[in-house]
Order: C-alpha cells, then sequence, then structure tokens
C-alpha cells in the first residue's frame, strides 16, 4: 500500500485540509453501512435493509470507525494518543486499503446481482467516503512521535485492550467461520487486512508488543480463555468445529515443527512423518477391529508410546545426518517421510510384518474414551450442546498448551541460548563448550516427542490411519505454516496455521489454484519479509544483518529480553 | 641492537610462578607436505602470561588450534595438568582451557550477558525436562549462571551494557566481551588470539590492565600478538615461531635482544637500512 508520496510543498500548502476531508470520509464510511447497498435481498447475506447493517456494510462500518478514531486521535479529542502513535501514516493506509474495500464490494455486488445498476446509494456513498478518506490522508501531516520505551505504562487500560482484542478476534472468527458465502468471506478478509495495515502503521502493533511483554501471563490466560469460549459460540455446529479441530492440530504440529526449524534452526522436509507414527500407534493400539496390535492400554500410556517411538525415529533420523550441514539434512529428511509412508503402504503381511494393513489402513478407530468422558457423544454446558469435535477441540487445546509451554520454556533456557549460539556461529558456539550435536539432537527428538503425541489424537479424530495422509505435501505445508506465520514463534505459526488450513476449507471453489496460491504468497513473503508474518525479534535480527537501524531499535525498545521471566 | 624499543619490564611484582598448567612436548603439525609446526616444545604455567609471536604464516594459529583441539597433532603431546585431551573443542572447554577468536566471533544477535552465559553452557547441567518443568535445578542453575555473567561483565567492565546486542557494540567493547564469555567458562588458562587487533593505543593499554587483572586471578594467559611493544610489556616468557619451527623461546627480554627474532621479523637487508635510517 505505499503509494507515491506527494511533494512537500503540495501538502505543507493544504495541510489544513486534509484532516477535515479524512474525517469526513470517514464519517461517510461509517454512515454508509446504515444504508442501503443494494435492493436484492438475496445476495452477500441481505445488505438491502437500511439500519440493519449485514456482511459489506457492518465491514464498511468497522473501516469507517478506525479511520474516525485515527482521524480524532491526529487532531480532538484523543489527540494525546496521537503523540504515540503515527495517525498520518495509519489513515494513509486506511485510505488506500478501504477504497480497495469498497471496490470489491461494487464488484460483489455488480458481480452477484448483474451490473453496478443494482448498487443503491449506500454503496455510492462508502465509495464516495473512501475516497474523501483517500485523499485527505495523503494531506495529513504526520506529527512528531514519542517512543513506546519512554512510554508509561497503565496497566488497567492495557489489560483492557488486551481483553478487547481478544473479544474481538473471537467474534471475528465465529463470525467468518459462519458465513458460506465466499464473497464475503473475502471481504472480511479484505477488511481484516486493511485494518490490520492501518493499525500497524500506526505503530499499534509495536505498542501492542510492549504490552504484551508487560502482561505476558494476562495475555496466555486471555488467549486461552477465548480459545475455549469458541465452541461455546457455535453452538453445536459440528461442520465448523470440524475445521477448527483441522486448524488445532495442524497448529500443534506446526509449533512442534517451529522447535525443530525457528529454535534450532534445522530443516525439516518429512516433519509428517512424525504425526504420522503417532497416528499409527494409536491406531494400531486403539479399539478398532482392525488394530493390529493386541494390548490395549489406557490412553495416556498409548500417546507416550506414540510419542516416544516418533522420538525415537527422530534420534534414528538425527543422529548420523544431523553432523552434516543443511542442504543434506532437508534432502535425508524429505527421504525419510517418503521412507514412513512407504513402509506404512507395505508392512501389511505380505512384505514383512502386519502392522499397518497397508494402503487399507487402519479404519474405524473409536472415539476416546478418557476417564469416563465418552469424546463420540455431545454434551450440554449450560445448555449450549457441545459435539463429538468440539470435545476433540478441548483436549487438541490441552494438548497445544504443553506443546506452547514446551516451546517457550526450551526456547527461555539454557538449551535455547545454546540454540541461538548454533544459529549465529557453528564454530564458536562449539569452542564455548556448547555441545553443538547434543542440541541438534535434542530438538530433532523434542519435535518428533510434540508430533508423536499430537498424532495419537489426530488418529482417534479421524477415526482412521491410511498412508496417503501422511504424503510430503503436508510436510510443506506444515513448513509454509512455519516460514509464513513466522520462525522462533508461537504467535506467528498459530495464525500461519490458521491461514493454511482455513482457507483451503472456506474458499472450496478456489481449490484447484490452491497451491498456486500458496507459492504465490509464499514468494512474496520471502521477497517484503522473509522473518514471517510476526517474527521473533532475534529472527528478524538474523534475516537482517545488514540493518543497523533495526538493531537499534530492537536494542532500545528491549525486545530481546536479557532476563527471561523465570529468572527474576 | 634494540631495534624494538620498549620497556621490559612493567614494575609490577609478578607472582609466584605455579603448577604447570599446559605443557607441549614436540608438538608437529603436517598438511599433506606442508609442516606447519615442526617440534614446538611450550608451556605455561599458573600465574603466567605466556606470549606467542611470529612473523605472518609463522604457524602460530595453527600451533593455537593444536592446543585447543581443534587439530590433532600429527605428532607430538600437548598436555593439560599431565593428561592428555581428545581432540575436541567442547572436552577441550569442559577440562578448563578457553579461548577468543581473531576475528571477533560473537554471538551478534544476543545481548552482552546472553552471550556470556552461553559461556556458561559448560558449567551448567539442566536437561530439556527440569527446564520445561522450571524444577529446582533449573532454577538455581539459571540464577547462578545470570549472576556469574554479570559479574564478569563487571569484571571486564561492561557491567552497564549487559542489555545491548553484542552486534551494536563498539569494537573494543566487543574484544572484552569475547573475554568474559571465556572467562565464563571458569577456564584455567585462557588463551587470547590477537585481544589488540584494530585497537588504538588507549584501548591497547586497557586491555593489558586487563590481561593483568585476569592473570591476578591465577589464571594461566597464553596471547598472540604482532604488536612486540605490547608482548614485551605484557609477557613473561615468548615463544617466537619462525616457519613452524621455534626460534627463540624465553623472557622478554632474552627474546628482543636476540638478533635471530629480528631478523626474521624484518628481513636482513631491510634491516641494515633500518639501522642507517637509526644514524641518521
Amino acid at each position: 500500500m505505499n503509494l507515491p508520496t506527494l511533494p512537500d510543498t503540495l501538502r505543507e500548502q493544504h495541510s489544513g485540509k486534509g484532516w477535515p476531508l479524512a474525517l469526513v470520509g470517514s464519517l461517510l464510511l461509517l454512515v454508509s453501512g446504515l444504508l442501503s447497498w443494494s435492493f436484492d435481498p438475496s445476495i452477500l447475506g441481505d445488505i438491502s435493509i437500511a439500519f440493519w447493517p449485514a456482511s459489506l456494510q457492518l465491514f464498511a462500518m468497522i473501516l469507517g470507525a478506525v479511520g474516525v478514531l485515527l482521524a480524532l486521535m491526529h487532531r480532538g479529542p484523543l489527540h494525546r494518543l496521537g503523540d504515540w502513535f503515527d495517525t498520518a501514516l495509519g489513515l494513509r493506509a486506511l485510505g488506500t486499503g478501504s477504497l480497495l474495500f469498497v471496490v470489491f464490494s461494487l464488484v460483489a455486488i455488480a458481480s452477484e446481482a448483474g451490473g453496478l445498476v443494482n448498487v443503491n446509494p449506500g454503496g455510492w456513498l462508502a465509495l464516495a467516503g473512501a475516497l474523501l478518506l483517500t485523499v485527505g490522508a495523503r494531506f495529513v501531516p504526520q506529527r512528531q512521535l514519542n517512543s513506546f520505551a519512554k512510554a508509561k505504562a497503565n496497566p488497567v487500560l492495557e489489560i483492557v485492550v488486551i481483553v478487547l482484542g481478544m473479544a474481538a478476534i473471537l467474534f471475528g472468527a465465529a463470525y467468518v467461520l459462519g458465513r458460506d458465502d465466499p464473497w464475503i468471506f473475502v471481504g472480511f478478509l479484505v477488511m481484516a487486512a486493511v485494518a490490520f495495515m492501518a493499525l500497524a502503521r500506526a505503530g499499534f502493533f509495536t505498542w501492542m508488543s510492549h504490552v504484551a511483554q508487560r502482561h505476558r501471563h494476562v495475555l496466555t490466560l486471555a488467549a486461552f480463555v477465548v480459545a475455549f469460549l469458541f465452541p461455546f459460540t457455535q453452538d453445536g455446529s459440528d461442520a465448523n468445529m470440524s475445521i477448527a479441530t483441522q486448524v488445532l492440530i495442524f497448529a500443534a504440529t506446526a509449533i512442534g515443527l517451529n522447535i525443530v526449524v525457528g529454535l534450532a534452526g534445522l530443516l525439516d522436509l518429512g516433519y509428517i512423518a512424525f504425526l504420522g507414527s503417532g497416528a499409527y500407534v494409536g491406531a494400531m493400539m486403539s479399539n478398532a477391529a482392525s488394530a493390529t496390535i493386541g494390548w490395549k492400554p489406557p490412553f495416556i500410556v498409548v500417546m507416550l508410546i506414540g510419542a516416544c517411538v516418533a522420538a525415537t525415529l527422530g534420534l534414528i533420523i538425527g543422529s548420523p545426518t544431523l553432523r552434516v550441514s543443511g542442504d543434506y539434512l532437508a534432502i535425508v529428511t524429505l527421504a525419510f517421510g517418503e521412507i514412513f509412508r512407504l513402509s506404512m503402504f507395505n508392512l501389511d503381511g505380505n512384505n514383512g510384518p502386519d502392522l499397518t494393513n497397508g494402503p487399507n489402513g487402519i479404519p474405524g478407530i473409536p472415539d476416546l474414551n478418557l476417564f469416563g468422558f465418552d469424546f463420540g457423544k455431545p454434551h450440554t454446558v449450560f445448555g449450549i450442546q457441545l459435539g463429538r469435535f468440539s470435545n476433540y477441540y478441548f483436549i487438541l487445546l490441552l494438548l497445544i498448551g504443553f506443546i506452547i509451554l514446551v516451546f517457550t520454556r526450551l526456547n527461555n533456557s539454557r538449551i535455547g541460548r545454546g540454540w541461538v549460539a548454533i544459529r549465529e556461529d557453528e564454530r564458536a558456539a562449539e569452542a564455548m563448550g556448547v555441545n553443538t550435536f547434543g542440541l541438534k539432537l535434542l530438538g530433532f527428538a523434542v519435535g518428533a516427542f510434540l508430533a508423536g503425541l499430537a498424532g495419537t489424537i489426530k488418529a482417534h479424530q479421524d477415526t482412521a490411519a491410511s498412508p496417503d495422509q501422511y504424503i510430503f505435501l503436508e510436510s510443506a505445508f506444515l513448513l509454509a505454516a512455519v516460514v509464513l506465520g513466522g520462525m522462533g514463534t508461537v504467535a506467528g505459526v498459530l495464525i500461519g496455521a490458521t491461514i493454511l488450513k482455513l482457507l483451503p476449507e472456506k474458499l472450496r471453489f478456489f481449490s484447484e489454484y490452491r497451491l498456486l496460491l500458496f507459492g504465490l504468497l509464499l514468494v512474496i513473503m520471502m521477497r517484503v519479509r522473509p522473518e514471517g508474518l510476526i517474527a521473533s525479534k532475534r529472527r528478524q535480527l538474523e534475516f537482517h544483518e545488514d540493518d543497523e537501524e533495526l538493531a537499534q531499535e530492537v536494542q532500545a525498545d528491549h525486545l530481546i529480553d536479557a532476563a527471561p521471566e523465570a529468572a527474576r | 641492537m634494540t631495534v624494538i624499543d620498549t620497556e621490559v619490564q612493567d614494575g609490577r611484582a609478578r607472582p609466584q610462578r605455579g603448577a604447570k598448567v599446559l605443557d607441549a612436548e614436540q608438538v608437529t603439525m603436517r598438511f599433506g607436505g606442508l609442516v606447519a609446526v615442526n617440534k614446538v616444545d611450550f608451556d605455561v604455567h599458573e600465574g603466567e602470561i605466556v606470549g606467542l609471536i611470529g612473523p605472518n604464516g609463522a604457524g602460530k594459529t595453527t600451533f593455537f588450534n593444536c592446543l585447543t583441539g581443534m587439530y590433532k597433532p600429527t605428532s607430538g603431546t600437548v598436555k593439560f595438568y599431565g593428561e592428555v585431551l581428545p581432540p575436541k573443542p567442547r572436552a577441550v572447554v569442559k577440562a578448563g582451557m578457553a579461548r577468543t577468536f581473531q576475528n571477533i566471533r560473537l554471538f551478534g544477535n544476543m545481548t552482552a550477558l546472553e552471550n556470556v552465559m552461553v559461556g556458561r553452557y559448560c558449567r551448567t547441567t539442566s536437561g530439556a525436562i527440569t527446564s520445561v518443568l522450571h524444577g529446582p535445578k533449573y532454577r538455581r542453575e539459571e540464577a547462578e549462571s545470570r549472576s556469574r555473567a554479570q559479574e564478569l561483565l563487571d569484571f571486564v567492565g561492561l557491567g552497564k551494557s549487559s542489555e545491548l546486542l553484542a552486534r551494536n557494540m563498539p569494537y573494543g567493547d566487543q574484544r572484552r566481551l569475547e573475554i568474559a564469555r571465556a572467562l565464563a567458562t571458569d577456564p584455567k588458562l585462557i588463551l587470547l588470539d590477537e585481544p589488540t587487533a584494530g585497537m588504538n593505543p588507549l584501548e591497547t593499554q586497557q586491555a593489558m590492565d586487563l590481561i593483568f587483572k585476569i592473570r591476578d586471578q591465577g589464571l594461566a594467559v597464553v596471547v598472540i600478538e604482532h604488536d612486540m611493544r605490547f608482548i614485551f610489556q605484557l609477557c613473561d616468557r615468548v615463544l617466537c615461531l619462525v616457519r613452524g619451527e621455534a626460534l627463540v623461546w624465553g623472557t622478554p627480554g632474552e627474546v628482543q635482544s636476540d638478533p635471530r627474532v629480528v631478523e626474521a621479523y624484518i628481513g636482513g637487508s631491510e634491516l641494515e637500512d633500518d639501522e642507517d635510517e637509526v644514524q641518521a
């Protein structure tokens, strides 16, 4: 969203006019949502009724509200906040983005109802608003800013912001999962991206990262509460909960992979094999009719066995290969992933022992039953029905919490420091007494262990384990989630995993171009932001070794924490 | 004929020599047909600063790498407190021998404190499980590492820079930080590879003070250096290597008055030119 900037002289001449224009534009956007956008009630979730905003109207109002907020922070009752946030840049990004959004909306209406004649005044008013905002924002002068490092913390306000943000995420997620119309879905994504960009440009997320640092525990707690509340917003709808559980399994595995890739700095292209080995152990030791192992220990034991099998495989594959450097490791792990799949395909009794039933896999795995709690049956809590997938959702949430705990605590320990040292300069680390080989092997094994844990649950949730679930493409998607989201962070990978798993589910019409789209997305990311959407500051520094400004900034903001919480 | 004009002794009282820390006998390192180091004898005692000099390509760094376990000598033995160490850098560090690098090799994207804490790695043993559970051992070791690292930063004069990223620090401070990181491994012998390369006279003086301070802690110090004035002021004994062979091995006075050293450094004909200039 970088439009060429105006010549300074022109901007200075008209600097007074920019702000009112931007404010009026934002207000128009806000008001337009209350008017009718089209007289056809059958399209786009009914945007024909005035004073009853739906879908696109609602999105326009959100953008308008952000615009009004930024404008009032620049000048007006909230102007003191403008000392901290770059409102001018925010408004500029918002203007361009809103224009994009409104044009998208008009195209949507025209294509659904047959031509632009179907657009009612509300739509045109939104266009006018977005145009005014775009033009006005170009003339809004930038203000002198203070650094957030010097900001006085107001804990109550900060916690309120965290809670509001989390609530917004919860409602957004519930809302977007409920939309089946691809136009609305994409419209929502465009709106969210525009709002995100505008707030990011205004420095809102820099502030948030400071807040997050101060209130780490509150933030974590709030995130888990929101995730916990999510099934209650779905009211027994299993379709969305099924997607949500898939996202969770994918995310849990991706965070495990992020230990290997993001922390230990090892490229693993066959990670899905560890998930698969866990799943196969879960399947073989389940009560399924075709299960091949007679011993049926409690599920907790099965989980541990699955995880240990995966970790052992990790050690076996890792110990000879971790002595070689990056590229070779990638090739060996790639091959390992294929070997795993082919082994599962062939261990059918004709070649070697009958463990996996070959290509048929192990179907009909019964639902989990932990301490008398049957995961297959719906339960009613506070009058809200929670179906089968909700049950799995909760246990996966526990699992992901555990994986995040392992991730962050390892990262902040002696082991985590060793990993950073190895990534920075392996020979120097070795010469300082760091056990480089052992640490790399540990990273590999921990990653495999966690994937194995997730796998045992996945087998029950899928009710089957078969070789074709664990193909190379899945490994590639996991790695893409890590790279896209951000190496070395949890939040980034959660976002990356959600994007990569949710989009294909919601945009079925696009499924043929799915790979093309993701490929393109990754290429763009590599070009624009190689460290991922939400990067760990250290990783960001590693990707920008020459960027002195960034290094000074990170240091001034104390974003690399010299004192992990535990030691304080 | 003193071409290199130095005061030989700095006037400080030198502590008594202690037990033999490092003892290299007849160390030879061959790379194919090239003999990089040839039958060199070398020893260091507790509380002693020993210098290693020689022109470029004399085999100083190769010899250094034989001592620190980067290379396994082709023949000869290197004994540390009477024991031959396995040729693994990690085992050597664990035994109590730490080093710095000629080209600074800090972990640039870590803070100063974290860099030094990495040095504590080999003296701590918290594993993955206690780290994840935040067990008592983890808490104790983490707190110990942190306070020791801060102590060492104070010792080298970087106490206030603990939260700076290593890559943002000035050059001289980076050299000090490297020394602090090496000291964090609790060494009995510290080997400094050109600790004053690229420093101005003031920084060189500070580096010398720091090395004396380290020696006063009872550590043995080996220094490779090009700066003659620096080495003769600093060291108790000096080994001069030329073309892989030990040319002179003695006190600074003996080494700098040895004509072969001057010749090796400056070359015969140039030496005469030099004398002419002095006379003129």
